[in-house]
Parts: structure tokens; sequence; C-alpha cells
């Protein structure tokens, strides 16, 4: 293994590949993109959260002129409408009944957007409405009828990713238990008790759902996408239209932010349906409005006990989780499992015992968000774990050193043991934090930390294609978000190449060209697509070899690998001049490959622990509540950093999202309705709310099983903020709160109800 | 109707309907996609262009108010020789974007600050940029590569 000083073009922090054409706005998303012939579509939205179609009248519409087709539940006879990677449950457009306020009820094609937007004015929707189902208790109480009155087909991975399944209006439920939680609590020391709340949060990534689909006369389905996973939206679309994977295309462009939020299929398969009914090639541009209406981060209610011994040890931890999952499964099965498996923390706990539901409820779909299911339970495990700190009388950061797992430690029996430093990091966290600094007043200070089992299901193909003029192409199925990938994959190609980082020119995603990539999300990309691009590098400089032993008419064990080629003797061949004397013909290339999957070292879940470790000092203003960051420090514990200032990026950005839960984002309904599902009305971080101080660093221990010793980042931050806050608040003022956001309303009447008791 | 204006430095003589935006304009009659539409509410800035050297959202602004005057998008940034322009060279050095959908509509705010005062502090550039969002980057590489910027800026006069 190359020693950190070796690396030629990894390890530093190169200027982005895609940084050119995006400060230019030669960037193109789909959004921007339009194909020949291509019509519009519109989508009429539910006006009623749980009601059965009595009939749609679209003679009016269809008279509109500029009008092309209409699509409704009614429409879809020869396809198999339902898709969902874990349950099939979800309709491409309603069938006979609504499950949520803004569900697509039907889709006018029209050859413009405002035709198409003015006809949907004139389509009569009647409604039976039913009792709507808008919480998590009603969902689960005897009696209450079923948001899906029937038994679903599996999707792809159920069972295969874990997803047992459920019944009723549960989605979801995952039991994770070891040890005896009863005996551990019945004699222990210290209990901290109690019930939190994490908000419903919407991603907000910049650019809104969009697709353009073409199905073609011949069959062929051709989508472009703001997707994150395309072999996802591939599979879905190959099986609502039976269409063999080949003749279902899925390209991806640069895509406008997704947090999790464009992870696996969203508007593709109706897009596509728009395309089969109206025989056009059909875009559908969604607002943020309706962003809003598509999808959300699961709201998590948890009751939540944690124990330790009269030494301040843990001892036991248990917890109920409920999960409001809203109307469709989407990847809320896989945040139930996540959220089972993160609750427990970066501890060792020999007594655990965790009941986790996902819940349908006839509110917006609920599906991954950034951390998938971190955010939603380190909230409630780290605020407890300040809270036991203080009954043991210990100090916080002291008591989580005490507690928290090392290296090569198991934390889950079963899983793979802990491939990071956890203690070496929050002390490097609460050093960088000055917690030995005296408090000014309404200043309080706090260091949390996750750890979340990251990767998921090692499936990862890669090609590398090297060309005789030595450049180079990496085709790869992951997607460029943002995140860097194109930039990260590049620098590998060229460091295993050895050719300048200018000669590797990045291809994907495109379902037709890139090998399967199961996903880019589960901070997966570095560790496995980079691992794979580097193995595919690593077959080609084989091939390369066999090649040059040929041509220098000597054994392939002679030949000794240089950066770029080989040397024989005194002989130096590149790797372009082996591939020209070898073909004796110019433009030849070669393909490299690799397909990792779940065996050797990536036969143990999860590929990688992701860790998330920050410390915040918050000042307060106690006339308003208001809270601000005086102070945000955070470590990227990612093994090797393959572009240092990219990784450090993540972290900030992950704390960033991370922040805005914690302190102002949450939706909110009142009844059937989203009440703040605009930008006017839903607050995001702004830049004012950037701490005074930042201060990020990234620990390289070269632990991890992806290129080099990475591991992933870009999920961890997000995790921890929030409980980092509340325990700095409670620092502050001796309040402690256990629901977020923490608004200035809400902390100020927490802060009024402390001072009404202590005057009492 | 017809409208005179100057975008990106050559004189531009379009046929729009009264109703159209500056952004539908911009993007599907000129083809100008570094303009970016996000929330179409003016809350974002992803979609802010410069008319007449002053920030406008231009998902809200209706075209026909452009007439006789100078709109500035990304794509008229760089100079001639395909140069960049401090601001697009500095968030390109400071890694201040991800994803890079506000990045055109940031720069454009930013080149509005600058071009008035290049001698700005962190409080101004904040107060000023505070109506553009991003959501990837936790905003301290744009206002380090803002800072750049101002500092070559400056150098420049």
């Amino acid at each position: 293994m190359k020693e950190r000083s070796e690396f030629a073009v990894v390890n530093h922090s190169v200027p982005r590949g895609d940084g050119i054409a995006k400060v230019t706005g030669s960037a193109v998303y789909t959004s921007d993109m339009a194909v020949e012939h291509m019509a519009w579509a519109k989508v009429l939205r539910s006006p009623f959260a749980r009601a059965r179609i009595l009939s749609i009248d679209i003679s009016q519409a269809k008279s509109q002129p500029g009008l092309i087709d209409v699509l409704t539940g009614g429409d879809l006879k020869g396809l198999s409408p339902y898709y969902g990677h874990g349950v099939r449950d979800h309709p491409l457009i309603a069938i006979g009944q609504v499950r949520f306020v803004g569900e697509p009820v039907a889709a006018v094609i029209a050859e413009d957007e405002l035709t198409a937007q003015e006809a949907l004015g004139k389509i009569v929707v009647e409604y039976e409405e039913l009792d709507a189902i808008l919480d998590v208790d009603t969902a689960l109480a005897q009696g209450t009828p079923r948001i899906h009155e029937t038994d679903f087909a599996d999707g792809a991975f159920r069972g295969f990713d874990d997803f047992p399944g459920a019944a009723g209006n549960i989605c979801q439920a995952v039991h994770v238990a070891w040890g005896d939680v009863d005996a551990a609590f019945a004699v222990a020391a210290h209990i901290a008790e109690g019930e939190f709340y994490f908000p419903m949060v919407y991603a907000y990534a910049m650019e809104p759902y969009v697709a353009i689909a073409d199905y073609d006369a011949k069959g062929q389905l051709t989508v472009y996408s703001s997707a994150q996973h395309p072999f996802m939206v591939r599979h879905d679309l190959a099986q609502v239209f039976g269409l063999p994977l080949n003749s279902v295309r899925v390209i991806v462009p640069y895509v406008g932010g997704g947090y999790g939020s464009k992870s696996y299929t969203k508007i593709e398969p109706l897009v596509a349906a728009c395309s089969w009914k109206a025989g056009r090639p059909v875009k559908l541009q969604l607002s943020v409005e309706e962003a809003f209406l598509t999808t959300r981060g699961d709201d998590a209610r948890v009751r939540i006990r944690t124990a330790a011994d009269a030494k301040g040890q843990l001892v036991a931890r248990q917890a109920t989780i409920h999960l409001n999952t809203g109307a469709y499964a989407e990847n809320s099965p896989m945040v139930c499992r996540k959220a089972a498996n993160r609750i427990v923390g970066p501890y060792r706990i020999p007594n655990v015992k965790i009941d986790c539901f996902a819940v349908y409820t006839n509110t917006v779909p609920a599906s991954s968000y950034r951390g998938l299911g971190g955010a939603q339970v380190t909230f409630p495990g780290e605020s407890q774990i300040d809270e036991l700190a203080e009954k043991s009388g210990c100090d916080s950061v002291e008591f989580r050193l005490k507690n928290l797992a090392q290296s090569r430690e198991s934390i889950h029996p079963g899983m793979r043991p802990i491939d990071a430093d956890l203690p070496g990091d929050v002390r490097e966290a609460a050093r960088m934090l000055r917690m030995d600094r005296p408090l000014a007043p309404g200043r309080g200070r706090a260091v949390c930390c996750s750890a979340s089992d990251a990767g998921a299901h090692p499936v990862t193909l890669a090609m590398v294609q090297i060309y005789a003029d030595g450049s180079v192409s990496v085709l790869s199925g992951s997607t460029e978000i943002g995140q860097g990938s194109h930039t990260v994959l590049a620098q590998i190609a060229a460091e295993e190449m050895g050719v300048p980082l200018e000669k590797v020119r990045l291809v994907g995603s495109d379902t037709a060209v890139t090998l399967f990539e199961r996903s880019t999300g589960a901070s997966r990309t570095t560790t496995l697509m980079g691992r794979a691009v580097l193995e595919a590098c690593r077959e080609a400089i084989a091939q390369c070899k066999v090649m040059a032993a040929e041509v220098l008419g000597v054994p392939a064990e002679a030949l000794v690998e240089e950066r770029g080629g080989i040397r024989s003797g005194e002989t130096r061949l590149t790797w372009s001049e082996i591939l020209e004397k070898y073909f004796q013909m110019e433009g030849c290339s070669i393909i490299g490959r690799a397909y990792l999957r779940k065996a050797g070292d990536l036969k143990l879940v999860p590929v990688f622990w992701e860790i998330g470790v920050v410390g915040v000092e918050i000042a307060l203003d106690e006339e308003t509540g208001r809270i601000t960051l005086e102070s945000l420090v955070t470590i990227g514990d990612v093994g090797l950093a393959i572009n240092p200032a990219m990784t450090e990026g993540q972290d900030l950005g992950a704390a960033t999202m991370g922040l805005g839960a914690g302190l102002f984002e949450e939706l909110i309904y009142d009844g059937q309705q989203l009440m703040n599902g605009t930008m006017l009305e839903y607050r995001v971080p702004r830049f004012s709310d950037l701490a005074n101080n930042v201060e990020m660093k990234l620990v390289q221990n070269r632990d991890g099983v992806g290129p080099y010793g990475a591991k992933g980042g870009g999920e961890g931050a997000v995790n921890p903020i929030s409980p980092c806050i509340a325990n700095a608040l409670h620092q502050a003022t001796g309040v402690r709160m256990r629901t977020l956001p923490l608004t200035p309303e809400r902390v100020w009447k927490a802060l009024q109800e402390k001072k009404a008791r202590a005057s009492t | 109707m017809n409208i005179g204006f100057e975008l990106n430095g050559k004189p531009t003589i379009l046929e729009i309907e009264q109703r159209e935006t500056l952004a539908e304009v911009l993007r599907g009659r000129c083809r100008l996609t570094g303009v970016k539409v996000s929330c179409e509410a003016q809350v974002c800035g992803s979609c802010t262009v410069l008319v007449d050297d002053l920030p406008v959202s231009a998902c809200t602004f209706l075209a026909y108010e452009v007439r006789g005057k100078r709109v500035t998008t990304i794509e008229g940034l760089a100079d001639e020789s395909g140069r960049l322009h401090p601001l697009q060279q500095a968030f390109l050095d400071n890694f201040a974007f991800q994803c890079g959908f506000c990045t055109p509509g940031m720069i454009l705010a930013a080149k509005s600050l600058l071009d008035e005062n290049s001698n700005v502090t962190d409080a101004e550039i904040v107060a000023h940029m505070n109506g553009n969002l991003c959501r990837c980057t936790g905003y301290l590489p744009i206002l380090k590569a803002i800072r750049q910027a101002a500092t070559e800026l400056r150098g420049q006069k």
C-alpha cells in the first residue's frame, strides 16, 4: 500500500471536474433539457387526504387547443402501475382513490406548459371524501381502516435489503435486541427517560423533480431525470412497462441537489406513462411547491430510556420509535431499519432493545433524507447521553470517552467492528471547541457524535477505458449530485493509471452505457465506486502487461510497473505505447472492469461506519429565545480524503443541513393540508446563520475498505448537530428540549415555564 | 410585443408575450439556461440576474420591464477570450459550490455587491447575500470566494 506522501493525485484538493461548467452556467441539468417533438405535462393533484375517486371528466379539457392527451388512473391497462423498491404500493397516478393532499390524479399533456396548466382547470373530478388518517396514533388505533386495503407485491429489495414487511397501517417493523434490558434497568444506578420528537422536514433540493421520457414506437424507453439512483429507476420502469432492462435507458445529467430526496423512483413512471399514452416525448417539471408534495423526511416520535451503572458505564438502552411514513412506503422501510440500528449510538451497550415502526398516514410520502434515520434518532440518543452524564456527576465529554467504542470494537453483534477512532475524534472536537474556557452568560457548549451503518448493499460495477493516446474514460453509474463524485473518481483513475488528471473523463450516469451501481447514497460512492474504479484500473494494467510482454517478447513477470507504464530493462513503455504497438493501429482502446459484490472484505455489514462528530458553542438571546451559533467544529473521520477540500465541504454542508432541522425547519400540517409547503414559509439556513467561527478537521487513519483506506462522508455531521445544540442550550439554561426545531418561540416558552416553576 | 435591450453586451430585440417573466424569456427564448429557477417566489435567489447592474429575481420580474436596459446573466461574465471573471475563478478556487444550482445566482448577486464596493466587510457580504440560498455548502466557502474576488478586484482598480 502506498504511503500518503506518495500520492500524486488523490489526497490533493484538485479543482472540481465540473467546476468550469458550473461557474459559467453551461452545466446542463435535466431542467435545462429539451428533446425533439417534446410535449409538456402538468399534474392535477388531490385536494383530499383520503377519498374515493368517483369520476374524472376530461371532456372539457380535451377541447383545449394545443392539448395532446390526458392520463388518468383508468388509462393504465396493460401496465403494472404500482412501483416501489421496498413495497410496490405506489400507483404511478391515483387509481380509484387518493391517499394524500397533493397526490397526482390526472396528468395533462400539451404542446406547451401554459396550455397544459390551463387544461388542468377544466378537469372535473368527483370524490367521495373519507376520514383522513393523519397521525401515527390514529393510524395504529383499533378499528382504524387500512390506508392500503391490499397487501402489495414486494419490490426489488424486499427480503434482500432487509425489508421483512408488516401489516395493517404498519408499513414496516424492525426489532433490534441483545442482552436483557429489563434486568439491566432494574439494577441501574442512573436512568434517563423521555419522549422526543424530530420534525417532518423537506430536503429542498433547489432543482425540483424533473424528467423527460420518450417511449418510442419500437418500445424503447429513454428517460432523462434528476434521479439519484438511475438503476433503481430503470428497474421500476422495466417492471411497470414490462420491458427488458436493455430497453429502458435512464440518463442523469447534472443534478441540482438531492440529500436523499431524489433517491429511488419519483416522477419517472408517471412521465413515462404520459409519453406511452401520448406517443410523444414528454417533459414534466415540478415546481418547488409540488416537490414539497412529493417527498419529505419521516418525522419521528421516540420514547427512549438509557441506563448507566454507578461507575458511569452505559448498561442499557431501550427505545420505541414511530416514524410517520406518509401515504406510500418509498424508502421508509429502510429508514425504519436504519433508525433502529443507529439509535444505539457509537457506544458499547450490553443490553439493547429497539422497536421501530414505519406507519402509513394520509400525508406526503416520506423517504430518504440525509442521514437516513440517523438525524431522527441521534437527537434523542445524544440528548440522553448528556442527561445520564449529568446524573452520573460526570463531564459529558468524559462520559462519552468512557463509553465510546474503540477502533475494532463491535457495537452491534454480528456487524463490522468500528473502523474509526471515535474517542480520538471526540477528544479532538472538544479540544478544537476549547471546552475548558469559561462560558459567557447565555452561552453553552457541547460535543456530540454518531455512527451510522453506511454504504448500503455493496453491488457496484465499473469500467475504465484506456485509449491508445493515453487518455482514460471512467464509466460510472454513480450520479454526480454535487458531492463531487466525478472529481474523486477521476482522481482515483489518474492516480492508478499514472496519467494527468486532465486526461481522465467521466462518463455517466447512463444505464445504456455504464454498468450497474445499486445507488448513489448511503455515502457510498467514494468507498465502493472509488474502489471499483481502482480495481478496474488495476485490471486494465494487468491486460497492458500481458500485451507488453508479447510486444517485447519477454515474460510478463520480467516487467516492472512504473507510474504510467512499464519498464523492461532499459525499455520503458507507456500504456498508450503498449496499445499502439499491440494493435498496430491508432485509436484503439481497452476496457478494465471491476465487479464488487457482497463478498470478501465487503461481506460484513456495514460497508463502513460513517462517523459524525460535531461541537458547537451557542449564544442564546433570552429575551427572544433565539439561538445562534458562535462556533461550529466538525471532525471528518474518513479514512483518507481523496479530495480534502471537498470532503470538508461535505461536513460543513451536512452540519448546516442538520442545523436547519435543529433550529427552523418543520413541515406543519393543519388537518389534511400542508400549511407551509412553499419557500416563503419553510425556513432553511441562510448566509446569516453561518457560525461566527467554523473549524473543520479531517482524521485520516486509512481504516476503511475503500480505495487507499477511504470511507464515505457527507451524512455524518447532519446527525449530531441538533442534540449538540439542545445539549448546549441545556448547559446555558438548564432547560432540556425534547422537541425540534428549537425555534425562538419554543425556546422562549420553555424558558418562561422554567422561570414560572422557579418562582412557585 | 417587441422589446429591445442589451443582453450580455449585445443589442437584442425579441418578440415576447406581455405575461412572460424574464426567467422564461432568458431560459426559453434565449436558451440562457444558466438562469436557474427554483422557489419562484423571490426567496432563494437562484434566478438572480443583473438588470442595469442591480440584482433582480428573474422568476418574478416581467420581461418587458428590461426594455432599454442592460441584462447580465452568468453566460455574460467571462470575457471574450473566455477568461473567467474573478468571482467565477474564486468560486472555483474555494469549492464554493457542490450541485451548482445556486451558483449563477450567487455569483451575480455577489457581482452586484462588489461592483458597487469591493472594499467590503464580512458583515456586508452576509447582509447582501442573505437572499441567496445554498443547500449544499454551508455558505462559508462562498464567503471565502467573495472575499478573494473582492481582494482581486480591489487590486485591479
